[in-house]
């Protein structure tokens, strides 16, 4: 089965109107080294478990949006528009993902 | 005649753990258990194979069991060309029937790019000496006579690269050969016994954490494809990997009308005919992470609908199954292999949804690694310190959905 994503502005969607913008990342910062760079730009956590992610309401409104999912059942915990989501301040999308 | 109906144990499997191994090989798939039988010829013996499930019961049991070597780079191109020559050899050298037809392998172009791009492949194929060629409408359908090459379709049929000793394998008999090999070498089998943590200390692993108890080892090799990551964790090593879901599914069997396998990126489908005469097809991996291993409907819909615009002949077959498996995505679709970090923690990773054609190459590469201390010139181009640095092997275009 495929699941259902609730985007924040448009309500209960199929997963395939979304683009999955990949799990949530932490950009380096001040001036980080080509090492640290490279880390953030292609290594992942990959979790087995919950996970917040990025996805985009492709087929919809377009919005940008916060969900936290469990990869091991695909269980979406919540999802939110970032200003709203529960717990510390997120980091922009991660490029590769959305790319796809 | 009776024989023909007597069971035959091809292998035991091991009760207990011994404390100690020389290597401990974590994961009993294709990879794995090849790394074993090349190890053995190495005169290494004393190994075990843990696995979760039953051997075979990741992906080396759920892919569509395309054999190929026309990738894009040179260093893919020869990487998968030497585990296709393996491949060729390899019934005879397990003794045991792997049911390889090098029926030819067709990716149909449907754009001016798409045989912009296949003719620079075919190029690249040859200089390294791989039979691939780039072909006009005409002769596709001289390979394939059954198939629906009209301009009246969503993506008319442009021209297909052409890979002739590409082809389709048993993968089961891949699977169970390897296994017996290695079983007959001493090699421990261990199903069901899930490696639960390692101990680290300093660059070294010093236990491998299982239900059924902790074992020390000299090397420890993560051969777990999709779950690659987790293991890794484990070790505190970090991937660029991401695990996603890969679909495949088969109709009931009907009569010969398909020679060669068929591949189209743009329709996002593969298919081959089975030597039982079952059409195999498959589609992409789905965007989104997960280790969910279940359907889609959606994986359905447009499978059938692609597959019946080239072979409408199929409108009435019956699908007698669907499944999915997980596929350890790498950021330039190469595989992640050889050393870590970790002085006696190497990697298997990066598979994607093309690793089974690797499984020799894998196993011969990584034993000699094992064996002699020293990484082959094959594989140093797929070193996971490859993505600190930013030297990338992109395969995208060559390996995304064309398994
Ligand atoms: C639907 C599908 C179609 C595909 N088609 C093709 C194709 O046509 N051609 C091709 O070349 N490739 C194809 N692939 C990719 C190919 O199957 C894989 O890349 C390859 O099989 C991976 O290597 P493996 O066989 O060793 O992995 P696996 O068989 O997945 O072995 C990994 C094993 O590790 C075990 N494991 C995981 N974690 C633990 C743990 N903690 N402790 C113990 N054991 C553990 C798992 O249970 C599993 O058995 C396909 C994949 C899928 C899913
Ligand atoms: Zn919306």
């Amino acid at each position: 089965m495929s699941y259902v994503l609730t985007c924040p502005n448009c309500g209960p969607r199929e997963v395939t109107d979304f683009g999955f913008g990949g799990e949530v990342t932490t950009r380096p910062s001040g001036h980080p080294s080509p090492r640290e760079l490279n880390t953030y730009i292609y290594f992942r956590r990959n979790v087995a478990g919950p996970q917040r992610e990025w996805w985009v309401h492709r087929s919809g409104c377009g919005a940008w949006f916060l969900a936290e999912r469990d990869t091991r059942t695909n269980e979406v915990k919540w999802t939110a528009l970032p200003e709203d989501a529960p717990g510390a301040a997120t980091p922009d999308p991660v490029s590769s993902g959305e790319a796809r | 005649m009776r024989d023909l109906f007597r069971k035959r144990r091809m292998w035991k499997f091991s009760s207990e753990l011994k404390k100690r191994y020389d290597v401990v090989i974590v994961g009993g798939g294709a990879h794995g258990l090849a790394t074993a039988h090349y190890l053995a010829k190495h005169g290494v013996t004393d190994v075990a194979i843990l696995e979760k499930g039953y051997i075979g019961s990741g992906a080396a049991g759920r892919n569509t069991t395309i054999l190929r070597s026309n990738y894009k780079t040179p260093e893919g191109a020869r990487f998968y060309d030497a585990s296709v020559k393996l491949y060729e050899g390899l019934a005879t050298e397990l003794d045991f029937n792997l049911l390889f037809s090098q029926c030819g392998h067709l990716t149909l172009a449907h754009t001016d790019r798409a045989m912009f791009v296949m003719a620079n492949r075919a190029e690249v194929n040859r200089l390294e000496g791989i039979d691939s060629r780039l072909i006009g409408p005409d002769e596709v359908q001289e390979l394939a006579p059954s198939m629906y090459v009209g301009s009246d379709t969503t993506y008319p049929i442009m021209g297909a690269l052409y890979h002739p000793p590409g082809g389709i394998i048993r993968h089961d008999a891949v699977v169970w050969g390897f296994a017996r090999s290695a079983w007959e070498a001493g090699v421990e089998l261990h199903p069901y016994t899930e490696v639960t943590g390692l101990r680290r200390e300093g660059d070294r692993i010093t236990g491998v954490e299982t239900a059924q108890g902790t074992v020390e080892a000299g090397t420890i090799l993560n051969c777990t494809a999709g779950w690659s990551s987790l293991l890794c964790d484990m070790a505190g090593v970090q991937l660029p990997i991401t695990t996603h879901i890969l679909q495949a599914c088969v109709t009931e069997p009907v009569k010969r009308f398909l020679d060669v396998v068929v591949v189209s990126s743009q329709m996002h489908v593969y298919i081959s005919q089975s030597d039982r005469g079952e059409f195999v097809m498959g589609s992409e991996i789905e965007p989104w992470t997960t280790y969910r291993m279940q359907n889609t409907l959606n994986f359905l819909q447009d499978l059938t609908r692609h597959t019946l615009e080239l072979f409408p002949q199929l409108e009435r077959a019956r699908l007698l199954r669907a499944w999915a498996g997980l596929c350890d995505l790498s950021p330039d679709y190469s595989p992640i292999l050889g050393r870590t970090e970790v002085e006696n923690f190497h990697v298997s990773a990066g598979w994607g949804t093309y690793g089974f054609k690797a499984a020799p190459i894998v196993g011969k590469t990584l034993a000699e690694l094992v064996a002699t201390g020293r990484t082959p010139d094959l594989i140093a181009p797929f070193a996971l310190e490859r993505f600190y640095e930013d030297r990338l092997v992109s395969e995208l275009a060559a390996a995304a959905v064309s398994h």
